[in-house]
């Protein structure tokens, strides 16, 4: 977030010849003098307040009896009962379990293969290959979660899916796995599509990097007698070190808010126990039952926890690696 | 010599190693894609009888003609080329506007500005809350839900903002000097020069606006005047899978559709229609997003 909001150095054409006056008369001359940039800002700045912050004071509806008729006077404020509710229901723990289960899982192989890839990648040495590779290995990024979904679908289906046909022929089964419909399948369903989606397209970052490095490190390493192994050890890696635990920070701080698409698209009825994440538990129980503030209650934990988690992976990874991204 | 000697062998064996690798990642990721456009393009009666892989076996555009032919799928087309169109637009404009005000080093708002939009990427108020909302604003049922909430993104903004960074400041100097004021200068030397980090968002706002099926569901789910293609592809996949969980709406059209040929051969051939558009472009669009990223990544 620094590099976001840190200072341009370059001063701009009034700031500087206004500088030596001082005061809330200052202010105003500038502002007025800044009037277009005022007009081209703030619609937005009332738009991003509307769509983004308003919903946050929707969260007062996790501690009222919200009726959808009645006005925010006549709501009946109950504190933390829906709170309660939902710390003391059996399904919230299992929801939990899964939420936590499946983004720990994309975060290790979302994180770790990437790298991979992108290192093995930087060490192909034909240039038309190399592009060639980076550009299919992203395509998948493009096409949406129901494409996907129904790709996968019908990759692993038991009715010659590309999946079982090709266990079959390799003898590791005799009979047609039923991916879609087993729980234990589930969580690693959801990770590996997510890994074909996304392997390319996390990978940019990483090669930009990369190509970052200064090529005479690679030359004298190899005059001491390294082979590429060592190199990509000792010389590739650590040059990504920055951009590999920037990410990490920002993973970690998304990685309860990991979204309910996948799981929405990919999961049935009979794998429900695997499935529901967090956020698909406030729609199922909190939009469809029109259960409003039992949903936002839901909704609020999530947020909680995100907010704990970011902190704590800034925290830790400021003190190992002393980078930050607040 | 021969520590030499074994040191080339060995390169040798890590290149013809690593370039496996690539080889299988590559079928791996392009496999399921000429499948299913195999599937699409054989005869439904045939395919029936399994072992399609990559090329039709009996080759027809039957499947084609049948989904074209369906109301829902053509409106969908309709409703998710007029999101794209008007989501990229408006999006492009706001975030493109916003960008050069913060990217003013002398703009007295900027610093206000930039943490009050960075905090969106990382606090949200959650589904009901948002959905609430959208109700409240009567966007529900409406065309305008898929364009309005997202219109104004924190991550393009910031991308733009790093690009006009960039840019040698002695232009806006100039210009001011010859009596432009900032609009003028926005709109006259910011914008043809910012070209390409435009196209890199411009890109991800077209993507994320033909990908999205979440907000038809949550938000026109029954209402077929806004239905989107993406939503009409989940509908079809749904149907009959096991279980159909999230089926809200059967419609009778689609049923009907599925029966004049295979479930199976309709589904392939939607999920052909609605990723070609996407592929066709983005190869062009390349170089302009992989640059994009960087902007927006390495630099955070």
């Amino acid at each position: 977030m620094k590099a976001l909001t840190d200072k341009h150095p370059a001063a701009g054409p009034d700031g500087a010849a206004l500088a030596a006056s001082s005061g809330p008369a200052r202010f105003w001359k500038v502002m007025k003098s800044q009037k277009y940039l005022y007009f081209m800002s703030i619609p937005f700045v009332i738009w991003v307040f509307v769509f983004s912050y308003m919903p946050l004071w929707g969260w007062t509806m996790a501690f009222q009896d919200f009726k959808a008729g009645k006005t925010f006077g006549e709501q009946k404020w109950v504190g933390f009962k829906h709170f309660q509710e939902l710390f003391t229901d059996e399904r919230f723990y299992l929801v939990l379990r899964n939420t936590l289960a499946m983004s720990l899982m994309g975060l290790i192989v979302g994180f770790v293969v990437p790298i991979l890839f992108a290192v093995l990648l930087n060490e192909v040495k034909g240039r038309i290959f190399k592009r060639t590779v980076q550009t299919i290995s992203y395509l998948p990024h493009f096409v949406s979660w129901v494409v996907v979904a129904g790709i996968v679908t019908k990759m692993l289906s038991t009715d010659s899916g590309a999946v079982n046909s090709l266990l079959m022929w390799l003898h590791i089964t005799d009979e047609p796995i039923q991916f879609m419909a087993k729980g234990n399948w589930f969580w690693s369903i959801v990770t590996a599509s997510d890994l074909w989606k996304e392997l390319g397209w996390s990978a940019i970052i990483y090669l930009a990097a990369i190509a970052g490095i200064d090529p005479e490190l690679y030359e004298a390493s190899r005059v001491d007698g390294a082979n590429r192994l060592r190199q990509m050890w000792h010389i590739t890696l650590p040059g990504i070190r920055t951009t590999i635990s920037v990410l990490l920070i920002m993973s970690i701080g998304h990685l309860i808010s990991i979204g309910f698409e996948k799981q929405f698209l990919l999961g049935n009825n009979l794998v429900k126990d695997y499935s529901e994440v967090l956020d698909l538990y406030a729609l199922n129980y909190g939009l469809s039952l029109a259960r409003f503030s039992f949903g936002t209650a839901i909704s609020i934990f999530n947020s909680v926890v995100s907010i704990f988690l970011l902190f704590l992976a800034n925290g830790v990874l400021k003190k190992v690696t002393k980078e930050s991204i607040m | 010599m021969n520590k030499a000697f074994n040191a080339t062998r060995g390169e040798r064996a890590f290149d013809v190693i690593n370039i496996l690798i690539m080889l299988l990642l590559v079928s791996v990721t392009l496999y399921p894609f000429l499948n299913v456009l195999a599937i699409s393009l054989n005869d439904s009666q045939d395919t029936v009888r399994g072992g399609i892989s990559l090329w039709p076996r009996q080759f027809t555009l039957e499947n084609y003609k049948v989904i074209f032919a369906y109301q829902g799928l053509l409106q969908g087309f309709k409703v998710s080329i007029m999101r794209t169109v008007v989501g990229t637009v408006l999006g492009l404009l706001s975030a493109s506007m916003l960008a050069f005000t913060l990217s003013r080093a002398d703009f007295q708002a900027r610093r206000f500005i930039s943490v009050f939009l960075a905090l969106t990427m990382y606090v949200s108020g959650g589904l009901i809350p948002v959905y609430i909302l959208m109700r409240d604003l009567h966007l529900i049922g409406t065309f305008w839900v898929y364009v309005l909430p997202g219109m104004v993104g924190a991550f393009n903004v910031f991308v733009i903002r790093s690009f006009i960074d960039g840019l040698p400041f002695a232009l806006q100097e100039s210009a001011k000097l010859d009596g432009a004021n900032d609009f003028t200068i926005y709109w006259r030397i910011i914008l043809p020069l910012a070209k390409p980090a435009l196209a890199t968002i411009a890109l991800f706002l077209a993507v994320g606006q033909w990908n999205a099926f979440l907000d038809t569901y949550l938000y026109n789910g029954s209402n077929e005047t806004w239905t989107t293609l993406q939503y009409e592809l989940m509908k079809v996949l749904q149907s009959t899978q096991q279980g159909g969980a999230n089926m809200r709406t059967s419609n009778e059209d689609m049923t009907k559709l599925m029966n004049q040929v295979s479930p199976e051969s309709i589904k392939m051939a939607i999920t052909i229609v609605v990723t070609v558009p996407i592929l066709a472009v983005y190869p062009f669009l390349q170089r302009y997003f992989v640059g994009g990223m960087t902007l927006g990544a390495v630099k955070a």
